[in-house]
């Protein structure tokens, strides 16, 4: 006779073989994020010879449903760095309550110091490389932009993995495959940067916003765009609409249930 | 003190005869030898100042800072025993940023007040422990604006459930002082240690309720202040440190900051000159012996 309590009422192992003990569990295993829920697209970002330009649209998508469309995915963290992040919103939420009171503490001493994009764009790599190694990764790739400790234009990456990589213009999410290619023509090297003027870098990133708008299903034409340079500090607009948009390609593309010539 | 020799004063938390916690008295003694804290709430932000007696000529000039940032919005300066002032802001820091990890907002400076008051008071309870040696002086801004929650991404809706009133506005200046016993209260001007009572009587001619005087002003009042409560220990060289907070459109942008190097000197000499003026009033003798500043 069994008086272990888990064995009442239940069929005997000598009569009936080994009872299956995983009905037993009273909680299933414990998991982390499997995929994003609610995302933002791409970012986009070059430097130029006195700083870095950087944008967002300000979309945020649940699946294929455009569900919320004024969403800021350029979070500023002080006058001279700014993140820009594409991927789960509700991380994106935690980072930037992260960097919010990494901002209180650090002003905490009046040393007359503050941390410039370089430290945070390390800072946000160490954040997200502990939590790819706890295996809960917080589902987002970012991009740092502003200026490094000699003022110097600063602009890198960091991922869902913790991986860095930097270069003198960079895209997340679809922009990396619609957007770098186009970007790259403006600067592929980062010699290359000294040459290129504040507006030649922002209609750069305006264009490209344009091609993902056309290209990418999850996007939108409003879109939220930075600049940081050491004269002017943080310029942040937040609400901006994409300008000289013609569909006239759409007559010339074939596919997707179209099977006759117009 | 008559109270010395009867016995109710060798422990924390105990009562005398007549009502009186003698360890807590004590703790105010101890504040009231401290430099003088000054504490202004202008129409348009508030101002700290600190007199910062010079013990060693081998001290930094500008280096250990006593007035304290808690939050973005919140300054602290106290007088009295320093470590336990430091101690103090630790608390009210952890107090700050456990409100803004609960509601995803920055503290009230009401209810800020409010949890060091509760945690001074704590420590007038228990035989274990002292009370604070401290008088602290805390001034803040509290946002006028409807403020994003942390971490908010989009506006919200624009009216009806969940939406915004048009035009509301809450907020402003907030001044508190909070002494040994834990008591605290909010005000206009506040002064605390040793120049207190000549810092006090300067504050009420600035006729704060009226709520007239600007922040600029404020941070040269406050300066003056300062000098004027020195008066009393001038042998003694000091330092001034003086920091401010304005609203979200002022100068600091709702942040507490030190008032900037130049302004900080301005407000100085105009200090020094005004002391002269009034060193001039008074020693009209045909000597005409001033002081050297």
């Amino acid at each position: 006779m069994n008086h272990l309590p888990q064995a009442w009422g239940r069929p005997r192992d000598d009569v009936y073989g080994p009872y299956d003990a995983s009905y037993l569990q009273s909680r299933l295993p414990q998991t982390h994020t499997q995929s994003p829920i609610v995302t933002g697209t791409s970012v986009l970002a070059v430097k130029f010879k006195d700083g870095v330009v950087i944008a967002a649209d300000n979309l945020a998508s649940y699946g294929s449903l455009a569900r919320f469309t004024d969403v800021k995915r350029l979070r500023p963290f002080n006058s001279k760095s700014i993140v820009g992040i594409g991927g789960d919103v509700s991380d994106m939420q935690y980072l930037d309550r992260l960097l919010n009171s990494l901002d209180v503490t650090e002003n905490y001493s009046s040393t007359g110091h503050s941390l410039n994009a370089k430290n945070l764009h390390t800072y946000l790599s160490k954040v997200m490389y502990k939590r790819r190694s706890d295996i809960n990764p917080l589902w987002n790739q970012m991009l740092v932009a502003g200026l490094d400790g000699n003022d110097e234009p600063f602009l890198s990456s960091v991922d869902l993995l913790g991986t860095t990589f930097s270069s003198p213009t960079l895209a997340t999410g679809f922009g990396a495959h619609l957007a770098q290619p186009l970007l790259r023509k403006v600067a592929d090297d980062e010699s290359k940067v000294a040459d290129i003027t504040r507006e030649r870098a922002v209609e750069a990133v305006k264009e490209c916003m344009k091609v993902l708008f056309y290209r990418d299903a999850r996007s939108l034409d409003r879109y939220s765009i930075a600049v940081v340079t050491k004269e002017g500090g943080l310029e942040l607009k937040e609400d901006e609409q994409l300008e000289g948009q013609s569909w006239a390609f759409a007559e010339t593309i074939r596919g997707y249930g179209r099977t006759q010539e117009a | 003190m008559t109270s010395i020799g009867t016995g109710y004063d060798l422990q924390n938390s105990v009562f005398s005869p007549d009502g009186r916690n003698f360890q807590v008295e004590y703790a105010v003694k101890a504040v009231e030898n401290g430099g003088t804290c000054v504490g202004i709430r202008c129409k348009d932000g508030v101002v700290l100042a600190v007199e910062k007696i010079i013990t060693s000529k081998l001290l930094k000039p500008g280096a250990n800072k006593k007035i304290a940032t808690v939050d973005r919005n919140v300054g602290i300066v106290s007088s009295g025993l320093i470590p336990d002032g430091r101690h103090f802001v630790s608390r009210a820091r952890d107090e700050a940023a456990s409100w803004r990890s609960t509601y995803k907002a920055p503290i009230p400076l009401a209810a800020l007040a409010g949890r060091l008051g509760g945690y001074v008071q704590a420590y007038t309870l228990y035989s274990s422990v002292r009370p604070f040696g401290v008088t602290a002086i805390v001034g803040g801004w509290d946002s006028a604006g409807a403020l994003g929650v942390d971490g908010q991404v989009g506006s919200g809706p624009s009216a009806g459930a969940g939406g915004k009133i048009p035009g509301a506005k809450a907020g402003g200046p907030a001044l508190y002082m909070i002494e040994p016993s834990g008591s605290y209260w909010g005000y206009y001007g506040a002064a605390t240690g040793k120049g207190r009572q000549t810092a006090k009587s300067e504050l009420e001619k600035l006729g704060l309720a009226s709520g007239n005087l600007s922040l600029e002003a404020g941070v040269k009042e406050a300066a003056r202040i300062i000098y004027v409560a020195h008066e009393d220990s001038k042998d003694k060289e000091f330092e001034l440190e003086m920091s401010w907070i304005s609203s979200m459109d002022g100068p600091t942008k709702g942040r507490h900051q030190e008032v900037p190097k130049d302004m900080l000197e301005e407000a100085e000499k105009l200090a020094k000159t005004a002391l002269e003026g009034e060193d001039e009033e008074e020693t009209t003798a045909p000597e005409g012996e001033t002081m050297e500043e």
